[in-house]
């Protein structure tokens, strides 16, 4: 491998990480887990890890700190028959073997998955059938936070609808005084024509109480729902 | 053979996984569990002593019919059949961890083979061999897995008692042979 390979390495195909690694170098070397010779391993880890592109992936720089650290430990003077000292090798070895046992388990475990792969099942494997509708078992808490996103999905509902066009009460009169001119007597249909708009209707209609109120014409309707009746008033003198 | 092994074989023919006992006594409700247990111990028996190219397994807490091992070659050069995808060490790494501990968090296993194992462990569960089991009672309450029936059936285990005990291993204090390792 090229030595001055760059990048993380995302997939490590030799070693499935740091202590795999270590378990290498010490069955290697032939030494002792429980007496290790931390100074030779860890100088070996940094050379591999520098030679492997490894020196960029973060657990096995951890490794290789923790290794230094442990080896620095070990140089350090301490009296003879110090009952404190813990030896600060300790930990990576209850580690390592710990991980031996595993890598152990792994051999166990991948030949049995090898011998299984001799021998085929079933092929054929059907589609599951579709599930029958469960049984609705909900509380009362998934009930009203179920409602409670239906509702959210609800558009805000529509207030008011702004009138495109102001009603033109004046343009009414002017008409209703215009066929007052000239006939004397007309009905609702002569006001609003034939296809009146809603804003005509309601014009009209106000229109028409204004002028009544102001006396210049008499409304009159026979019944309920029936047709209107518009009356010039006939002018009063002394009124 | 009896009524009962040739129904529980048609079933088994049928099936694409392992059945438990339990599922095959709902074939026949007056047979009851020994009932069933003799009939497939005849129906092993039957298959294992005629001439056949299966044979009758009990795996993953059920039984199966398996092709003979002497056949995997032919059928597997022929393509009629895959074979499983193989396991990565890192996949079988955190296996061995789950397997053994369970139920296990990621952290666990994280410390025990001294690197992130979070997408092993993800790509385990695509595949049907752990789950998430129960929710840890520490900080956080972290997601604990274990292993499922798929994973006994991938190794050809009867059930989780077939691993290996761990003081059965090798590995004691003391270096490994100097048979070269089986890594490189």
């Amino acid at each position: 491998m090229a030595q001055d390979q760059t990048g993380f390495v995302v997939e490590l195909e030799q070693f499935s990480g740091p202590l795999d690694l270590l378990l290498h170098l010490i069955r290697e070397d032939e030494v002792d887990i429980t007496d290790l010779p931390i100074a030779k391993i860890a100088d070996q880890f940094l050379a591999v890890i520098s030679e492997l592109g490894l020196n960029q992936a973060a657990d096995y720089l951890e490794m290789a700190a923790r290794l230094l650290r442990i080896k620095a430990q070990m140089l350090l003077p301490r009296r003879v028959g110090d009952d404190e000292w813990e030896d600060p090798r300790a930990e990576l070895v209850r580690r390592l073997l710990e991980y031996q046992q595993i890598r152990e388990l792994v051999d166990w475990l991948g030949a049995a998955a090898a011998r299984r792969a001799e021998q085929f099942g079933r092929g054929f494997a059907p589609e599951p059938p579709a599930a029958p509708p469960a049984p609705l078992v909900i509380d009362l808490n998934d009930l009203l936070a179920a409602a409670e996103r239906v509702i959210a999905l609800i558009p805000e509902p529509v207030l008011h609808r702004v009138v495109p066009r102001p009603l033109d009460v004046e343009g009414a009169t002017e008409r209703i005084q215009a066929l007052l001119a000239e006939r004397a007597a007309f009905g609702w249909g002569d006001v609003v024509g034939e296809r009146p708009s809603l804003v005509d209707v309601l014009s009209a209609f106000i229109a028409l109480l204004e002028l009544a109120k102001r006396g210049s014409l008499h409304v009159h309707q026979a019944g309920p729902f029936a047709p209107i009746q518009i009356r010039r008033e006939s002018p009063r003198a002394a009124h | 053979m009896s009524p009962l092994a040739q129904l529980i074989e048609a079933a088994l023919f049928a099936s694409a996984r392992p059945l438990p006992v339990e599922e095959l006594e709902t074939l026949d409700p007056q047979a009851g569990a020994a009932a069933v247990r003799a009939a497939l111990a005849e129906l092993r028996d039957a298959f294992a002593t005629g001439d056949h190219g299966v044979e009758l397994i009990e795996i993953a807490q059920g039984w199966q019919f398996l092709t003979r091992r002497e056949y995997a070659e032919a059928i597997d050069r022929a393509q009629f059949a895959l074979r499983p995808r193989r396991l990565s060490p890192a996949a079988l790494e955190t296996l061995a961890i789950i397997a053994y501990r369970q139920p296990v968090g990621r952290l666990e296993v994280d410390e025990i083979r001294g690197v992130d194992s979070g997408a092993v462990i993800e790509k385990l569960a695509e595949r049907g061999l752990v789950e998430i089991v129960t929710r840890g009672e520490g900080l956080g309450r972290p997601l604990l897995y274990g292993t499922t029936p798929q994973f006994l059936e991938i190794l050809g285990l009867k059930d989780l008692d077939e691993l290996p005990r761990l003081e059965e291993l090798s590995v004691a204090l003391r270096p490994p042979p100097a048979a070269p390792a089986e890594t490189e």
